[in-house]
This record gives C-alpha cells, sequence and structure tokens, in this order.
C-alpha cells in the first residue's frame, strides 16, 4: 500500500531538474523549489562533466592543448582555438601573416553563424516548435561542409597553429562561402522571421519574461547576446579589438528591453552582422602565406602573465596564461561566458513559472562542457 | 430499429477496426505529415514508405516489459492507459458516418460524446497523479485546469447548436444541414451571425481538449519530460498514444457533424460517407499541420485565453443566437 500524501497549503516540494532533462541541452542540474509551479528558489548544480581541462594545460605542451580548447564550447569551438592561440602568441611574441588573421575571421565567423542558427532550432525546440531545428540545421549543414573542406573536422575544429591556420582556403571554399550568405540572406526574412520572429505564441512567451538588468549583468559578469540584449554595449570584437576586426564594418545589436525577446533579437541581427563580416572578408582577402615563419616546434614563452580575450557566441571567452619559462603553461585560467551568464539564472528565475523559466533558460543559451570545463 | 443480432455485431467489428486502424495509422500520418512540413521523408524503412511502421511500432511496444515502479499507485497506474483508451472507442458508436451508418442512434448522443470525453480527462489525471513522479502530477493538474476551462466555451458552443437543431441527437444534426454547403452550420447566417467564429472556437477548443500542441501542456516535453506519461512504457505509453489520435477522430468526427454538414456534399452530389471521411482527414490533417507550425504556448496564456475571450465570447453568441431563434 503507498502512503497517502499529506500536503500543506504553504507547502514547496523540490524538483530536480536534470541532470538528465531535455530542456537543460546537457548535464546541468538545477535544484528548483517548487510552489506549485512557481519557483521560489532555483539552484544550478554543476560538476557532472567536469573534464579538468585547466589541469590539463599544465601536464601538455602549449601545443598539445589545442585540441581541448576545441571540447569546451564545442558550438563555437574556432573561438576557443582563437582565444588561446591569441594568448600563447602573445606570450611567445609570434606575428600572423595577414591572410591568416582574415582566414581566421572567416572560419570564426561561420562558426558563429552556426553556433546561432544551433542555439535558434534549441531555443524553438525548448518552447515546443519542432519545425524551425529542420530548417536551421538545413542551413548549418552547409557551414559544417564548408568548415569540414578547410578544417578536416565538422565540430570540434582544431584548425588555428600558432602562428597562422592549418591550412590556406581554396576557390571552391571562397566560391561555396559567397553561394551560403546569398542563400541565408534570402532565408533569413522569410523563413525565420515571418515564421518564428513574427509568430504571435513566440512573441507573448519571450515579450517581458526573464527580466535581466543591466546591474545584474554587472554583477555576475555577463557577457555577449545576454549584456546586449539588456542595454549594455560591450562586444570584444569592439571594446578591446583583435585579429583583423577593426578593418571590417559591422554594427553590434544592442536592445534595452532587457527581456528574453531582446535577446533573441540580439542573436537573430549578429547572424546579419556575421554575415556582413564574412563578405567583407572575403572581398579584402590578402595574398600570402598562412602560417608564420620560424615558429619552433616547442614553445617556450617567456615568464610572465598574459591575458587575450576574444567575442565568442555567448560571450567574452578569456585565457589567462601565466608562464614560467617552461614548455607547458604554469597556469591557464579561462574565463568562460557561459558560466556567468547561467549564474544570473538563480537570482532572475525566483518567482517565474516552470515553463517561463526554461523558455528564460534557453535565451541563456547554454552549454554545459564549457561552463564546467 | 433492426432487432438481428448480427447487425450490432458487424458494426462493432467494423467500428473497432475502423478506430484500431486510425489509432495505429494516424501515427504514421503524423510522422509523415511532419516530415514533409520539415523538409524530410518520414518513416521509409519498414514497407513502402514505411507503411508497415505502425505495426512494428506495436511490436515492439507490445514486447517489452510492462515496468510497474516502486511507490506508485499500482491498481490506479494500470487502469489509467484502459480509461484513456476506453471511453474514445466507446465515443465511436454513437456517430453517423452517414444516414445509415450508426452504431446505435442514441438520442442524447452529444451528451453521451461530452460525458465520454471527460472521462478521457479522468484518465490524465489518474496517470499523473498514480505515478506518483512530480512531473506527472504537474502535468496531472495541467490537464485539468486546461480540459475544465476549455470544456466550457466548447459546451456552450455546442448549445447553439443543439438550440438551432432542436435535438440532442448527431443524427439529426446532420440531417438538418443537407443539401449544400450553403445548409451547413458554420454557414447558417440565418440562425447566427457568430456561426463561422463558433466553429472556430469549437475547433480551438477540441485541440485544446485533445492536448495538442500548440495547447500541449500536459506532455510539454521540454518542460515535464513527457508530462503524465513519464512513467509509463510498453503498452501502457502505446495505449495513451492511442487514446490521443481516437480523440482527434472523434473531435474531427463531432466538428463535421455539429459544423461540417456531416455526410453532406457541398455541391449537393452523391452524399455518402466518403464525404464524412473526406471531411474528417481534412480536420485531422490541420491538426497536424498546427502542431508542427506553431511552438507551445504558457499555462496562464492558455487559461486566458480560455477564460478572457473564448468563454465571454460564447456566451454572447448563445444570447444571439436564442435571440434570433426568438425573432426569426
Amino acid at each position: 500500500m503507498t502512503v497517502p500524501i499529506q500536503c500543506r497549503p504553504d507547502e514547496v516540494f523540490v524538483l530536480n531538474l536534470g541532470p538528465q532533462h531535455p530542456a537543460t541541452h546537457g548535464v546541468l542540474r538545477v535544484k528548483l523549489t517548487m510552489d506549485g509551479e512557481y519557483i521560489v528558489k532555483a539552484e544550478p548544480v554543476l560538476g557532472y562533466i567536469h573534464r579538468m581541462h585547466e589541469k590539463m594545460a599544465e601536464a601538455g605542451s602549449f601545443a598539445q592543448f589545442m585540441p581541448n580548447t576545441a571540447r569546451m564550447d564545442y558550438l563555437h569551438a574556432l573561438a576557443y582555438n582563437h582565444g588561446y592561440v591569441l594568448a600563447v602568441e602573445r606570450a611567445a611574441g609570434i606575428e600572423v601573416p595577414e591572410r591568416a588573421e582574415y582566414i581566421r575571421v572567416i572560419t570564426v565567423e561561420l562558426n558563429r553563424l552556426s553556433s546561432h542558427l544551433l542555439w535558434w532550432a534549441a531555443f524553438l525546440l525548448d518552447l515546443g516548435g519542432f519545425t524551425p531545428l529542420l530548417y536551421a540545421f538545413d542551413d548549418r549543414e552547409r557551414i559544417l561542409d564548408l568548415l569540414e573542406r578547410i578544417t578536416g573536422s565538422r565540430l570540434t575544429y582544431c584548425y588555428f597553429r600558432f602562428g597562422g591556420v592549418y591550412n590556406d582556403i581554396d576557390d571552391e571554399f571562397i566560391a561555396g562561402t559567397r553561394d551560403f550568405i546569398k542563400r541565408l540572406r534570402s532565408r533569413l526574412p522569410r523563413m525565420y522571421h515571418d515564421l518564428v520572429t513574427h509568430n504571435i505564441i513566440l512573441i507573448k512567451r519571450l515579450k517581458d519574461i526573464g527580466f535581466i538588468t543591466p546591474e545584474q549583468c554587472r554583477k555576475y559578469g555577463a557577457t555577449g547576446p545576454v549584456a546586449r540584449g539588456s542595454g549594455i554595449n560591450y562586444d570584444v570584437r569592439k571594446n578591446e579589438p583583435y585579429s583583423v576586426y577593426p578593418e571590417f564594418d559591422f554594427d553590434v545589436p544592442v536592445y534595452t528591453e532587457c527581456d528574453s525577446m531582446a535577446r533573441y533579437m540580439v542573436r537573430m541581427d549578429e547572424i546579419e552582422q556575421s554575415l556582413r563580416i564574412i563578405e567583407q572578408a572575403l572581398d579584402k582577402l590578402p595574398d600570402g602565406p598562412v602560417k608564420a615563419k620560424k615558429v619552433p616546434k616547442i614553445l617556450k614563452p617567456a615568464a610572465g602573465d598574459y591575458y587575450a580575450a576574444v567575442e565568442a557566441a555567448r560571450g567574452a571567452f578569456g585565457c589567462r596564461l601565466v608562464c614560467d619559462g617552461g614548455k607547458s603553461a604554469y597556469r591557464l585560467k579561462l574565463r568562460s561566458p557561459t558560466f556567468s551568464n547561467l549564474s544570473l539564472f538563480g537570482e532572475v528565475a525566483e518567482g517565474m513559472l516552470l515553463a517561463d523559466a526554461l523558455a528564460f533558460m534557453g535565451s541563456l543559451d547554454l552549454v554545459i562542457p564549457e561552463i564546467d570545463r | 430499429m433492426d432487432t438481428s443480432i448480427w447487425r450490432p455485431i458487424i458494426y462493432l467489428v467494423c467500428f473497432m477496426a475502423f478506430a484500431g486502424l486510425n489509432a495505429a495509422y494516424l501515427g504514421w500520418c503524423e510522422r509523415k505529415g511532419a516530415g514533409r512540413i520539415q523538409r524530410r521523408t518520414g518513416p521509409m524503412e519498414v514497407g513502402f514508405h514505411g507503411l508497415l511502421q505502425p505495426l512494428a511500432d506495436g511490436l515492439k511496444l507490445m514486447t517489452k516489459q510492462l515496468l510497474v515502479p516502486e511507490g506508485v499507485d499500482q491498481i490506479l497506474f494500470r487502469i489509467a492507459p484502459i480509461l484513456a483508451m476506453i471511453p474514445a472507442l466507446t465515443s465511436m458508436v454513437v456517430i453517423p458516418f452517414s444516414d445509415n451508418i450508426q452504431g446505435r442512434a442514441v438520442e442524447l448522443s452529444v451528451l453521451m460524446l461530452f460525458a465520454l470525453a471527460s472521462i478521457g480527462m479522468i484518465a490524465i489525471l489518474i496517470g499523473g497523479w498514480a505515478s506518483a513522479n512530480k512531473y506527472a502530477v504537474i502535468s496531472a493538474a495541467r490537464a485539468v485546469s486546461q480540459n475544465l476551462a476549455y470544456e466550457i466555451p466548447m459546451l456552450l458552443t455546442v448549445i447553439t447548436i443543439v438550440m438551432i437543431t432542436g435535438s440532442m441527437n448527431l443524427q439529426d444534426i446532420a440531417m438538418d444541414q443537407q443539401g449544400g454547403f450553403w445548409h451547413w452550420n458554420i454557414f447558417r447566417f440565418d440562425k447566427s451571425i457568430f456561426m463561422p467564429v463558433s466553429f472556430l472556437i469549437f475547433f480551438i477548443c477540441s485541440v485544446a481538449e485533445t492536448n495538442r500542441a500548440p495547447f500541449d501542456m500536459a506532455e510539454a516535453e521540454s518542460e515535464l519530460i513527457a508530462g503524465f506519461m513519464t512513467e509509463y512504457g510498453s503498452m501502457g505509453f502505446g495505449l495513451f498514444m492511442m487514446g490521443e489520435y481516437l480523440n482527434i477522430v472523434v473531435g474531427a468526427c463531432l466538428t463535421t457533424i455539429l459544423f461540417l454538414g456531416g455526410w453532406s456534399c457541398p455541391f449537393g452530389l452523391f452524399p455518402g460517407v466518403w464525404w464524412f471521411l473526406i471531411k474528417i482527414y481534412i480536420l485531422i490533417f490541420t491538426f497536424i499541420w498546427v502542431r508542427w507550425t506553431y511552438p507551445r504556448t504558457q499555462v496562464y496564456k492558455l487559461l486566458n485565453l480560455s477564460w478572457k475571450i473564448l468563454i465571454p465570447f460564447s456566451m454572447v453568441n448563445l444570447l444571439v443566437t436564442a435571440a434570433f431563434i426568438k425573432v426569426f
């Protein structure tokens, strides 16, 4: 016989959302204290996919750590490649040929597009819309095909090298990328905006839900589309320019509504801006080598403290490298954007309905292996 | 009435076959429809264009262990899937497919259908509660509040039809609309100017009643895993699914009879059961189409829609129709 359940009206219960749950997109566990469907307290619990990436950097050589960078944010792996490579190049004083810088920008932006498309698809899945997933994956597939041609992998890229990139891009890649830009530009207004962005159900689900104030963003160190959706005009590509980004004309979309819809719109606008950057980079692409000459096989940067940050799809990714003159890092501290963005969740989700909180979580665009390095 | 024992038996077998085929093959239709909408092919492997897929799925479900987790209410847990399926099956008995194809001509068939539909809701409540799973309980609570909210405008709309026809017999309601589409209840502007809107309200309510997207609060998989079905596997899950599809069929049949003239042809040609089938499958396709196009709404928005828009409007509609009938 089962014991009858006794309930008091003021009773709350604990709901363990995850680590296996369809809405957490990985092994995130959120301990929710619920009053009916209202969240009284939300507490994200991490540690289910910790792989000691930072410690691995201290064990191996600098080059050996390269593949690890792609295993953090596997959706925007090239930006993590870029951040790490930048830090090491600063430490070792390696100059990168201009063509390599352009190729880096093109591939990073293509990867950003694929990341945003996947976010869009998964976010709509959180909201219960299945069909957009297939449309977005149709486009994303083409990006993966393009990147596969030159990098050799489809998801966890290890394409950048200290002082350049692994290999040069060819005419077929350039033509394919131009075709893709044309294709996505024609599909964006019709398939993405008409069908989904302007859908009344979507607007009602996102407008005025998941309100993050700019103060909260600053308090938790939120960056990327989350901060830009709250009216903070901060983009590492503009504020602390790296690589050849200053040479391109692009806007940083900023929305001041602070709700889930604002974050949605920031990402949708960023897709267009990334297309603009790729187009300009393809037009300006200079000739020349793609790898710096005389990069030693075993790097031994001078002792010191180095930092490099890049704008990844989810926010500012920072690499702090402390060297002691040896052939591996003394300490590598990785600043991952979604860790800060997730920290917001507990405070903002209080008092929300479960379904709204999950829509809000989707709008933060979490990638768990990157939070839990 | 024909008193031969064979007539009910033959009808029973035929309706069971119809219900069973629909329950099995609507799953296939749904997957194919979703496939077309999403620019893919859907099931293709089992049989020609995946036509044997429902058979394979059924076999798979039946060979699986019927797992009853520890701590659940043993009896209720087992009853719930059956309770989801039986009312939908029973509803088929009173539905007139044509002027001479009907299992049993019950005088209050409209009332009976709605009574049976409410039992379907209780199945979800029991299933969710007996599972002793937090997601399932939340889902059950959602399902009940949703079904309550949507039954009211649905019944109010049906009352207008009953007033127009003056009968609660589905056969009479359908007979009243014979001969061309201008006789259909949806276009009967001489009875009430709001008839197309009534149809819309009724259709929205039947989507909500069957727990289909965009109103699939009870099994919102990104929030509640699988809602009340979370703990069910094997044929328990299979019965819930079949119950859902049968409810869709019943909903489509009811909409067709109440608003779209039952088996009458839009142009007055060859009235017969085929017109009825064409109409219900168009409606069922709309169900599938809506599901794969729209994202899910929110619980409170769903309830707001019902309590703030649909119920007041169906009230007004009822009064207007009553006034029309009184005046003309």
